[in-house]
């Protein structure tokens, strides 16, 4: 189910923002650093960024911001009811958000990931980077979609969870990693390259990434069918 | 014949009633829902517009329940009192984006046609975020009306719009009620209401008060005296002026204002500006107090 006035409407809201721009500077300034680093030191230092970096923590921002801007301020001041006062399937206006903010994303934040990757050398290593960050961009965006439909303070939330809970809490606990998007990510992404850690297993992290994908969509779409609208009074 | 029916529709919030035990048919034509501010009308609105689920009781359009189908917005326009977030969005694109998410066949057609109708064609190319208060409920009630449905729901459309515009949009909705759309309109100012609707359904915290054909409602609300904040240039000759008028109750002269109490609003306000010229007084503000305006519709609940 989709919606291709939802859609459209949704990039026109991502482009239309000034967040758009903040963005933008995520992947700029990402490839812009890993190109310095690679001039100017030797060995892997530069490719160290991006799982230390770039993978944890631009690539949910990025999915945070996406998600955030397709939604978020059309739920929060109730513009939203313009979009919703159709005869259109309310879980079809969320498929439709998510994949909009799953394409911005992808290519702000999966996509400079493998650039910058393959500017360090090794593609094997920078595919395989690719392809997990692909599979947590996907279950961040929808994650993060689902979390601005249900409360004004979407962007603290995906914020705390991702800084708390994924990087925080998982650099100290390792049995977070069987409920961390990126871990899950890295784990499908180590089938392609040794180079990446194996936190939990392969079935479980594909099975978890769908589920937390496809829960996430149809949630946000559950949300939305009961969208109410409260009066000031 | 389209018919909006809350059939014994209550909604609290917590331990807060908002709407309590509200029973109502809604026919074509222009209805006015008046009520205080805080009245519970933006909730009713929320509940014929299918965005709120009545706590108990039933609403429904023709016999099919509201909420949560979205079929039914084929039948219903809706004009929220919220503003447009769609800024970088020109008027024509809102529109027209509304036009297409009805799936219409000829979605750019209808967008000039029901541009036309709302006089908004020459600003269309303009962006939303550059519109004047006015401009955006006209084209907020384009995109509402875009897809030609039987009812038209308006929350508070007249709030903040200035005078001349808001004299043109009455005209509008006058227009829609006379084409046979069922066409509801909340508002908190008795002279807005009297302008435009026949039919006036009264709210007061949160219960149904009055129903009915405006000339008896007016009767029944000017039944008790009205309370007026009034500001001039010389307040104190406008007083001796006013305690004249057999409509005036009583003045008294606070520091910049006066508080009068009127036993007819007719006579009062068409009065009012002959008056104030007749003794070379200029007129600064004319405001209904509001808890007085509560009073009258407490009044009615009482009664």
């Amino acid at each position: 189910m989709m919606n291709a006035t939802i859609a459209k409407l949704a990039l026109q809201a991502l482009l239309g923002r000034r967040r758009f721009y903040l963005l933008l500077a995520f992947p700029v300034l990402l490839i812009a650093l890993v190109t310095l680093v690679t001039v100017l030191a030797d060995g892997d230092a530069a490719f160290e960024i991006l799982p230390g970096l770039g993978y944890p923590l631009v690539l949910p921002l990025v999915a945070i911001l996406a998600a955030s801007s397709v939604l978020g301020p059309e739920v929060d001041d109730g513009s939203i009811v313009y979009l919703l006062a159709k005869p259109v399937s309310r879980y079809g206006v969320a498929n439709s958000k998510w994949l909009v903010a799953l394409g911005a994303t992808l290519a702000a934040g999966a996509l400079p990931i493998l650039v910058a990757a393959l500017i360090t050398g090794d593609s094997d290593r920078a595919l395989a980077l690719f392809v997990g960050a692909l599979v947590a961009g996907t279950a961040y965006s929808a994650l993060f979609l689902a979390i601005s439909a249900v409360t004004r303070h979407a962007v603290i939330a995906s914020l705390m969870f991702v800084l708390i809970w994924e990087s925080l809490l998982g650099n100290l606990f390792t049995g977070v990693a069987w409920l961390s998007i990126g871990q899950w990510g890295l784990r499908v992404g180590h089938e392609l390259s040794a180079e990446l850690p194996d936190p939990a297993n392969l079935p479980w992290a594909v099975l978890a990434s769908l589920v937390v994908t496809l829960g996430g969509v149809w949630f946000a779409g559950d949300r939305l069918r009961s969208f109410s609208l409260r009066g000031e009074d | 014949m389209t018919n909006l029916v809350l059939d014994s529709a209550s909604r609290w919030f917590g331990n807060v009633v908002a709407v309590n035990d509200v029973s109502l048919s809604i026919g074509p034509g222009v209805t006015g829902l008046l009520g205080p501010n805080g009245a519970g009308k933006t909730t009713l609105m929320a509940m014929m517009a299918g965005f709120l689920p009545p706590s108990a009781g039933h609403v429904t359009l023709d016999g099919e329940p509201v909420w949560r189908n979205t079929a039914i917005y084929r039948q219903i326009g809706l004009v929220p009192e919220r503003e447009l977030s769609f800024g970088y969005l020109t008027g024509r694109q809102f529109v027209r984006a509304n036009a297409d998410l009805h799936k219409l066949p000829d979605a750019a057609a209808a967008t000039e046609r029901i541009l036309q109708e709302v006089d908004m064609v020459e600003p269309a190319a303009r962006r939303l975020d550059t519109y004047s208060k006015g401009m955006r409920q006209r084209v907020k009630i384009a995109a509402a009306l875009v897809h030609d449905p039987a009812v038209l729901l308006l929350d508070e459309p007249f709030n903040g719009v200035d005078p001349r515009q808001r004299m043109h949009l009455m005209d509008l909705l006058r227009r829609l009620g006379d084409e046979g759309r069922t066409v509801l309109f909340s508002s908190h100012i008795l002279e807005e209401v009297e302008r435009l609707a026949r039919h006036i359904e009264v709210v007061v915290s949160g219960r149904h008060a009055a129903s009915g054909d405006f000339g008896a409602i007016r009767r029944l609300m000017t039944d008790r005296p009205v309370q007026y904040a009034l500001q001039s240039s010389d307040n104190r000759t406008l007083a001796a002026a006013l305690m004249a008028q057999p409509s005036v109750r009583s003045v008294s002269l606070r520091a910049d204002h006066l508080d009068v109490q009127v036993d007819d609003l007719g006579s009062f306000a068409v009065g009012l500006p002959g008056l104030a010229k007749q003794h070379d007084v200029t007129l600064y503000e004319l405001s209904p107090s509001d808890e007085s305006l509560e009073s009258v519709f407490a009044y009615l609940v009482a009664r």
